[in-house]
């Protein structure tokens, strides 16, 4: 994937690694860098496309704004009173008048053909290997796998506990969201009280939790480690203390972890043993999920 | 400007009976504009020391991670003499003056309101738009100068309203109303949350200013479509004059729906109404459907002023009449009328769908363009002109920068696309900080400095008032642009504390906030030293007129300051030379 201009000079330093005690093997972590300026580095194709896109926005406006500076500190130097005595009187230029409403239209047209493709596929969900829904809770999260039946409470870990397990404060929880790498999920985002936010700025999503609605987005993470996110949408308190932390691991960890929290593992999968459940992937799925040939 | 030179040499005559600024009554019961202006502005001062003071605390509290001063609730048990702003209860227990983090984000709650209803708005449509539109288009004062006298005197009320539902219980997370100035249900309606009448006081006091401007507005929209000199046609209109008709029609029809809003939430809070209660069969969403309805022309009621101020400034300095003088006009129009449609820009992630989001999308990049139109125009204005550098003109190109710099990321923002990861970051914050604390705030001082001699009959050293400017001009780019880093890296706003990955573009911020707050000293000194140290009096030569031939609009065709009464005699706009 391509890393844009900002992404090839900070590609280093947005990915960070560091060895986290408590974990078999050192994970590759992703959340904010001190002193980074770009986006966090991209965990999915969705977030790519942001980033590319980001990218591309960002040298349009970088170049008009730099357009308009020249302007100004060229009229400032021409025209200023002691270089220009006596000021001229037009207040007419059909043609400049013409030019500087056409080609901001063109450029604005020239951004929607990158923008509206980007949205259709944030908002069309693919068919899903796993659904797990969010709850808001004033203040922490909660997940429920409802196929796998697994439900869990995640709470943040206290400064100490950090500290002794090497773990970002303010960042790390006690009981994180695992997924399996390569799969399509859905995120059912709801909330029980007072509307929380659920995002992972690596993934590029974010999705309100509002009271009596079901929000949905989708990820699909190809790359295991851990993936750190937050509650953006003001809910009081400790709004700042409910943080999201995403392990993205293989399937066998995936399913050994589903059986550690007393879960199912059969209905993890597509449906094995349900051929009558709904296979035909949307058209747009990427990647299809693999569906078994042999009925149970 | 052609006007009639007699109505000048009459006002010294008999239009000069000013009362003594001493005497309470003038302005208890003034229904004079400029008096009334005089007060606005004076209230706005106030009004942005206070929201000032209180960004200074969130920048106290994000300079480093950890708490500084919004002592967390875990600190609650165990908070010490040697905490910042702790102090001992009489039984012995020691409290955090500004609470935990719910104080803070009461801090963040108050200064947003704080800032748009009693700073940006006063200064510029009841400040600036009070003293000037009524000089501007001849007349002798505003339609309803006693209306005029209660749209202001309404807002102390408010004020105070406002800073009672500070100190008084928000609810179970503690004293005040910390859900953000967009007041979002369900947090506000909260019974568990925001039980307290802090909600309610906040309420009220947002619908009083609410009236105080209702009011405000269609006193301007009358006095503008009525009271025109002989001659002064709507295309004759100043640009500042174009502004405030096209800002007050703004507020005319976005104000009622943040008054039915909130009456709504004041009803779901007390009466058992579930507007806004999903429990209830309510929808949260709709509120805000509706806050954003208003919302999103608010935000260019603060600005829309600002562009007629720099309009009239550029010309002034550049010796030369406004570029394209229709075109300024109707971009504005425009502006108003688009800005009516794009308001869900603001909720792009509460779940609404892609045929919305996708039109939210397209309409609000519409609104680039008229943007652009006016940028470029006052562009063209300066481009073969005479340019004099003096105060004002540096903040109004200052304001052309910044602005366009803050209007740029807004077309980032439009794509729903992208906003997935940007909306409620700091990038946000620097966005709207960009077009407001440096567009609305630069065209403020902009205006301030203009008028300034003319409103007092006073000189200022341009010596203070160029430091102020780039004091403030590198302070508040410290400010806010490393939060645009701040918010890609996806810091939330809104979060008393955070993760030490934030940590080194915060302290910079901060650093920031710290050069514009000595930029402020600057300003109060140059107050100080123009009102009471030396009380310069313009030379009688330039008194009309300290700006020279540049400065075409009626106001420089009085004395300075300006007769208690003018235009008795109506002047009469020829039709040549407008604008
Ligand atoms: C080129 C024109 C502009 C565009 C396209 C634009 C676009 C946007 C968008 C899409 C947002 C929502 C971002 C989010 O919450 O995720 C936003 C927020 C905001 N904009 Fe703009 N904007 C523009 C100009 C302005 C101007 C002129 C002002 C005011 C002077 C302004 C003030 C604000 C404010 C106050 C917010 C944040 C409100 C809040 O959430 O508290 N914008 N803008
Ligand atoms: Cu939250
Ligand atoms: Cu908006």
């Amino acid at each position: 994937m391509k890393r844009g201009w900002i992404g090839s000079a900070l590609a280093q330093a947005l990915v960070y690694t560091f060895a986290a005690t408590g974990i078999a093997a050192a994970q590759t972590e992703t959340g904010p860098v001190n002193g980074a300026i770009g986006l966090q580095p991209a965990a999915t194709e969705v977030a790519q496309d942001i980033a590319n896109f980001h990218d591309l926005l960002l040298w349009i406006i970088t170049a008009v704004t730099l357009f308009v500076l020249a302007l100004l500190l060229y009229v400032m130097l021409r025209f200023n009173k002691g270089a220009n005595p006596t000021p001229k009187k037009f207040t007419h230029n059909l043609t400049v008048e013409v030019i500087w409403t056409v080609v901001p239209v063109l450029i604005l047209v020239f951004i929607s053909l990158f923008s509206f493709p980007l949205l259709f596929k944030q908002e069309r969900i693919p068919q899903a290997e796993l659904t797990i829904k969010a709850i808001g809770n004033t203040w922490r999260w909660d997940y429920s796998y409802p196929d796998q039946g697994v439900d869990i409470t995640s709470l943040p870990l206290s400064e100490e506990d950090a500290k002794a397990q090497n773990r970002p404060f303010r960042m790390a929880v006690d009981e994180p969201m695992y997924v399996p790498a390569g799969v399509n999920v859905r995120m059912l985002v709801t909330s029980n009280d007072v509307i929380h936010a659920f995002s992972v700025p690596s993934f590029g999503i974010k999705e309100d939790a509002v009271p009596g609605r079901i929000n949905e987005t989708w990820f699909n993470v190809p790359k295991e480690g851990i993936y750190y996110g937050f509650c953006q949408e003001l809910c009081g308190t400790l709004h700042g203390f409910m943080p999201i932390e995403v392990r993205v691991v293989s399937k066998a960890e995936f399913e050994r972890w589903v059986q550690s929290k007393g879960g199912q593992l059969a209905s993890a999968e597509p449906a094995p043993a349900a051929p009558a459940a709904p296979t035909a992937p949307a058209p747009d799925a990427t990647p299809a999920p693999v569906a078994p040939a042999t009925p149970g | 400007m052609a006007t009639n030179q007699t109505a000048h040499a009459d006002e010294h005559a008999h239009g000069d009976h000013r009362p003594s600024p001493y005497n309470p009554l003038r302005w208890l019961f003034s229904t004079n504009h400029k008096d009334i202006g005089t007060m606005y502005l004076i209230f706005a001062i106030i009004a942005g020391v206070i929201g000032g003071a209180m960004s200074g605390l969130i920048r106290w509290e994000l300079a480093e991670p950890g708490v500084q001063i919004f002592w967390g609730m875990a600190d609650a048990g165990n908070l010490g003499t040697d905490k910042l702003f702790s102090v001992q209860m009489p039984d012995g227990s020691h409290k955090a003056i500004f609470g935990n983090e719910h104080g803070y984000n009461v801090m963040v709650t108050m200064h947003g309101l704080i800032m748009i209803f009693f700073m940006v708005m006063p200064a510029m449509i009841g400040g600036f738009g009070n003293w000037f539109v009524p000089l501007m288009i001849g007349a002798p004062d505003m339609a309803f100068p006693r209306m005029n006298n209660i749209s202001f005197w309404l807002l102390p009320v408010a004020f105070a309203l406002a800073t009672i539902s500070m100190l008084v219980p928000g609810g179970s997370m503690g004293q005040g109303f910390g859900g953000g100035w967009t007041l979002y249900a369900p947090l506000s309606t909260s019974q568990q949350l925001h039980g307290g009448p802090s909600m309610d006081l906040l309420i009220l006091s947002l619908h009083i200013a609410g009236i105080s401007s209702i009011l405000g507005a269609i006193n301007f929209i009358v006095t503008i479509f009525n009271m025109r000199a002989p001659g002064m046609t709507l295309h004759r209109m100043p640009l500042f004059v174009w502004s405030i008709l096209v800002t007050v029609w703004l507020l005319l029809l976005s104000l009622p729906v943040l008054a039915g809003a909130i009456t709504m939430l004041l009803t779901d809070r007390n009466f058992g109404t579930n507007f806004f209660n999903a429990a209830g069969g309510g929808d949260p969403v709709m509120y805000q459907h509706l806050f954003w309805f208003f919302g999103h022309p608010e935000v260019y009621i603060l600005i829309l002023p600002g562009f007629g101020i720099v309009s009239q400034i550029v010309s002034t300095f550049s010796k030369k009449p406004v570029f394209g003088y229709l075109g300024m006009a109707y971009a504005m129009v425009s502006i108003g009328v688009i800005g009516f449609i794009v308001w869900a820009h603001h909720m792009y992630t509460v779940g609404m769908g892609l045929e919305l989001e996708a039109y939210f999308v397209a309409a609000t990049m519409i609104i680039a363009v008229p943007t652009g139109i006016k940028i470029f125009s006052w562009i063209a204005t300066m481009w073969g002109g005479s340019i004099d550098l003096k105060v004002p003109m540096l903040w109004a190109i200052g304001f052309i920068f910044l602005f366009t710099l803050g209007g740029v990321t807004g077309v980032v923002l439009a794509n729903s696309g992208i906003d997935t990861v940007l909306h409620d970051t700091y990038y946000v914050v620097a966005h709207f900080h960009y077009v407001l604390s440096m567009g609305a705030v630069f065209a403020i001082f902009a205006g301030f400095y203009y008028w300034l001699p003319k409103m007092s009959g006073l000189k200022y050293s341009g010596l203070l008032g160029g430091l102020h400017f780039w004091i403030f001009f590198v302070g508040v780019n410290i400010i806010f642009f490393p939060q645009h880093f701040l918010g890609l890296q996806g810091m939330p706003r809104r979060y008393a504390d955070y993760p030490d990955g934030f940590a080194y573009w915060n302290y910079v911020s901060s650093i920031g906030y710290a050069i514009t707050a000595v930029g402020a000293l600057v300003f109060f000194y140059m107050l100080l030293d123009m009102f009471v140290l030396r009380r310069r009096k313009l030379e009688t030569a330039e008194n009309a007129s300290p700006w020279g031939e540049g400065a075409t609009t009626l106001e420089w065709t009085l004395s300075s300051p300006p007769p208690f009464h003018q235009f008795n005699e109506l002047p009469v706009v020829a039709e040549e030379k407008h604008h």
